[in-house]
């Protein structure tokens, strides 16, 4: 459809990507450099998920459109499973780390929270499941035709782009929430992390009809998104302080250095 | 072991995996490509271009399916959403409407024609006159003659393949393809109730991007230019390969003038073409004309070997060109006459076996399309002809092909009123030396020919027709009644020819042409070439070039077409003789004592299969039949300008391809866009009093103070 979806859906898809990346990891290497490894856990779970899809596909009675159809259910439920699985192995792999950086460096503090690590490596996996979504779409939404032709939604671009969104802004979330339940060892929020996922991802079953799967999707995001600021520490004290710009008094208050 | 086994078993399920996977991509839900699909595509000679161009990333218009040359108003100025890609049906595929589209060409994006399977009642692309500039008649030789000044040949022609259009023209055939694009067209391109139609719109795009420009010198300069270790060309000199065989055979290696040799030719052409480079098959327009003469050929065979005459008898077919990314033959005897300019210039030079000086004449076959009881007609130059000698040697001429009718049940007639000679290779000849001809032709005076050089020149204008109930088979052997009246011309051809060439009399009535060799010849040439008899007279390594439709004239790596090739092995089956050597004494025969490659080209060809086998007989055909190169001579002089021979060359390009899908209107793209900006711009507002404030708004944490942010 032109160049100008082609841009306007990549920065729909990727702008509070970009801006997050630009503003908060930007300029910290180590930051960049969980990210990357964080993107990487997420494609070896894609990886792993998408082998046995695929195997069981070829499997299967091709013919059988509802065997297809099920078969795609089960393939999607596997790749969050895997996902989170992955999530949490990088999350291990992470504390191990910690304590290893930890006796190397000649400081006394940590470089890194777990705390940034968890939002890093949510955002990380967040990019990686973004590309994945819509790099393809995106090449194809290049060209001069519009999808319709044999009858599908005109908005598919579009709606693509606005579930991408959520969907990266979902995992930076999740990422949060599921680390700060692993160090609580709060296992239930760990299980209402993993059934959000599933969720969002049902609700993509939803397409054609984009209404009815974006609009819960982003309820989601929403809701998944003020669980992870009152888990990142933040409460609603700090919200009215800065929205009121009187931060700067409560922080002489409190003598915080800067 | 096991680490061993587990690396192969990795191995090959990436194989298998790789083998298996197949794409549900997004693209085929947007584009639906068009396969059979031909386009125009671009020529150029010493001076212009004509044919069709696209622009290199393709032309993109809004469908709008033309219903009459009132409604052209509306792609042309009243619709809302140009450019526009006209669909015609062949009716409406006429000179003034492509005139008009072609003055307005900011608006029409492109052209589509439906080619039926019916043919309309008349249609011809050609000029009025053909080849009149590269004819023998201009202001120095019979300048009454001249430009069709007393007969206009093709009156029906519109000229059309001899126009320029800056947008791309494909044709398209009445197939689920083109009832797609027109479903669409209804669905979503109608205008209801003189309102504009609503986004999105059907629309087509065409790829025909040429990469030839202006003339023939330019490109030919601009295919010099050495800027990498691949040069690109953009262009190839139009070029095939005359076919020629003689009664007598003659030494390869020995050109120029024969002393005491006199020659008679009898020539025809073997091209054709059309505007879009079809499937067109020239049935009348060629295919009459040279299947005759190979039948006339055929029935020489015997009487010359038992009273062979004074003169040799060479039969040349002229042929049309293929250039080597053509897809579809042109027609090199149309364009200026390449073949047959190339010939005389080789006999002007001494670089063929014969000179022009041991011509005697000539007799040339022209459109033959005769139907039982309607007359031929004998044109000759009247020009050439105010010469006494000349004058007597084609009254001679002309008596012997008279008499050869003799129990037939048509006439051979000469035009009552004096005019040129109609556009032939003959021109050319005479170009060079003033030569006795004779041209047969089934039209007096313009050509009867309603369809010249267009892609409905095909079977169906011949009138051949089978019973409906025959087999392939049946049908290849079954004598219609169009094979029955040019069995008849070539038996009057072969016998005149062999008066001409002053054969023993007694034997004239003995030539007969065989009516199944002539059925089989059309059958071949216009319903399908891969039928028994072609595949058991050709070598086994062109097989592949037998299609179960009309030969399709295609180039490829092989720098012969398909009928060159047709007609060089039908020649030498035709007029040659099966030998006893094995494959490969066929393939060096020079070994053997009696026999030269010299004199003769041997053929390996496939034979037939006899009945109760499946291997296929194969033998060695030995025929004085050979290939000369018909290229301009203006590529060999380098002159790319010049005005005597043919400038014609053909542009060459990457793809060619056609696919049609949906456009959403402009502010929806631009709406889009915005929303995406905006989507930016705020995150980036959002994230960066995020970061700044995220001091304080994470600041009620739970862990050591000593964490840092």
């Amino acid at each position: 459809m032109t160049a100008s979806v082609f841009f306007g859906c990549t920065f729909i898809a990727f702008g509070p990507a970009i801006a997050l990346f630009l503003f908060t990891i930007a300029r910290d290497p180590l930051r960049v450099i969980f990210l990357i490894a964080g993107a990487f856990f997420w494609l070896c779970s894609l990886l792993l998920s998408s082998l046995v899809w695929f195997i069981t596909v070829q499997i299967s009675n091709k013919e059988s459109s509802s065997q297809q159809k099920g078969l795609l259910i089960f393939g999607v439920v596997l790749s969050v499973m895997l996902q989170e699985t992955f999530r949490f192995g990088y999350y291990k792999l992470l504390k191990k780390a910690n304590e290893g950086l930890l006796m190397l460096s000649a400081e006394e503090t940590m470089p890194i929270s777990i705390r940034q690590l968890a939002y890093v490596s949510g955002l990380g996996f967040g990019f990686m499941s973004g590309a994945f979504s819509m790099i393809n779409i995106l090449a194809d939404s290049v060209g001069p035709g519009t999808i319709g032709i044999h009858g599908d939604s005109q908005h598919f671009f579009l709606s693509s782009a606005f579930m991408t969104m959520a969907i990266v802004l979902l995992h930076m979330f999740w990422g949060v929430v599921f680390f700060d339940s692993c160090e609580k060892q709060h296992w239930w929020s760990l299980a209402v992390v993993v059934i959000s996922h599933l969720l969002v991802s049902c609700l993509t079953f939803q397409n054609p009809q984009y209404v009815g799967s974006l609009v819960p999707t982003y309820i989601i995001v929403f809701l998944v998104g003020l669980w992870a600021f009152f888990c990142a520490g933040g409460s609603l004290r700090n919200l009215k302080l800065c929205l009121t710009c009187k931060d700067k008094d409560f922080l002489l208050a409190n003598h915080r250095p800067r | 072991m096991g680490l061993e086994s587990s690396k192969w078993a990795i191995i090959f399920l990436v194989c298998w995996l790789y083998k298996n996977v197949s794409c549900n991509s997004v693209e085929q839900k947007i584009y639906v490509e068009l396969n059979n699909t031909v386009p125009c595509v671009r020529l150029l000679n010493a001076t212009h271009q004509i044919g069709c161009q696209s622009s290199i990333s393709g032309d993109t218009g809004v469908i709008h399916v033309l219903e009459s040359e009132a409604d052209l108003e509306w792609p042309l100025s009243k619709g809302p959403n140009p450019p526009y890609m006209v669909l015609l049906e062949s009716s409406l595929f006429t000179r003034s409407i492509m005139m008009k589209m072609k003055n307005e060409s900011n608006r029409v994006a492109g052209v589509a024609v439906v080619v039926p399977n019916t043919s309309p009642p008349e249609f011809s692309p050609h000029t009025t006159c053909p080849n009149e500039n590269t004819g023998v008649y201009s202001d120095n030789y019979g300048p009454n003659l001249a430009h069709c000044n007393t007969t206009v040949w093709n009156p029906l022609g519109n000229g059309l393949s001899y126009e320029e259009f800056d947008f791309p023209v494909f044709s398209l055939k009445e197939d689920n393809e083109t009832e797609f694009i027109k479903q669409c067209y209804l669905d979503h391109n109608r205008a209801v109730n003189g309102s504009a139609p609503q986004y999105p719109l059907c629309a087509m795009q065409l790829f025909s991007h040429m990469h030839a420009v202006t003339n023939t010198p330019t490109c030919m300069r601009r295919n010099d230019i050495n800027f990498s270790i691949n040069p690109e060309m953009v262009c190839d000199p139009l070029g095939d390969y005359n076919v020629w065989g003689s009664i007598r055979p003659y030494n390869d290696t020995v050109l120029g003038h024969k002393e005491n040799e006199s020659v008679v030719i009898a020539a025809a052409r073997l091209d054709s073409r059309a505007f879009f480079w079809e499937v067109s098959t020239g049935a009348e327009g060629s295919i009459s004309g040279f299947v005759t003469l190979l039948a006339a050929a055929q029935a020489l065979r015997e009487v010359t070997h038992k009273a062979p005459p004074t003169r040799n008898i060479l039969f040349a077919f002229f042929q049309g060109v293929s250039s080597f990314c053509l897809p579809k033959q042109v027609s090199l005897e149309t364009f200026d006459y390449i073949g047959s300019s190339r010939m005389v210039y080789d006999m002007e030079n001494g670089k063929f076996v014969i000179d022009l000086d041991n011509v005697h004449s000539i007799l040339e076959i022209g459109q033959v399309a005769v139907h039982s009881g309607t007359n031929l007609f004998l044109h000759s130059d009247p020009v050439s002809r105010s010469n006494d000698t000349v004058n007597d040697e084609v009254e001679n001429f002309v008596k012997n092909l008279q008499s050869s009718t003799a129990g037939l049940s048509f006439l051979l007639v000469e035009p009552n009123v004096s005019q040129p000679l109609p556009p032939s290779s003959l021109q050319r000849f005479l170009r060079a030396q003033p030569i006795p001809g004779i041209v047969l032709a089934d039209h007096e005076s313009a050509f009867n020919n309603r369809y010249y050089e267009s892609f409905y020149d095909n079977a169906a204008n011949l009138n051949l027709t089978y019973p409906s109930d025959l087999s392939p088979e049946e049908q290849l052997e079954f004598v219609t009644e169009t094979a029955k009246s040019l069995t008849d011309v070539a038996t009057v051809v072969a016998r005149a020819l062999y008066k001409q060439a002053g054969g023993d009399d007694s034997q004239v009535n003995t030539i007969k042409a065989d009516p199944k060799i002539v059925t089989q010849m059309l059958y071949g040439f216009l319903v399908s070439s891969n039928n028994s008899w072609f595949q058991a007279v050709m070598a086994p390594e062109l097989k592949n070039i037998l299609k179960p439709s009309p030969p399709e004239y295609y180039v490829g790596v092989v720098m012969s077409s398909t009928p060159t090739r047709l007609v060089q092995y039908l020649l030498a089956n035709l007029t040659g003789a099966a030998t006893n050597l094995t494959q490969s004494q066929c393939q060096k025969p020079d070994e053997l004592p009696n026999e030269s490659r010299q004199m003769y080209s041997y053929l390996w060809v496939q034979g037939i299969v006899p009945p109760n086998s499946t291997q296929r007989d194969s033998f060695c055909v030995r025929a004085s039949v050979r290939l000369t190169k018909a290229v301009s001579p203006a590529f060999e002089l380098g002159e790319y300008a010049s005005k005597d021979y043919s400038t014609w060359t053909e542009s060459r390009w990457k793809f060619i391809k056609a696919r049609i899908f949906l456009v959403a209107s402009r502010d929806l793209e631009m709406l889009t866009l915005g929303v995406g900006v905006a989507v930016l711009f705020t995150s980036l507002l959002v994230t960066y009093f995020i970061s700044t404030k995220a001091d304080v708004l994470f600041s009620s944490t739970r862990e050591p103070a000593s964490a840092a942010y």
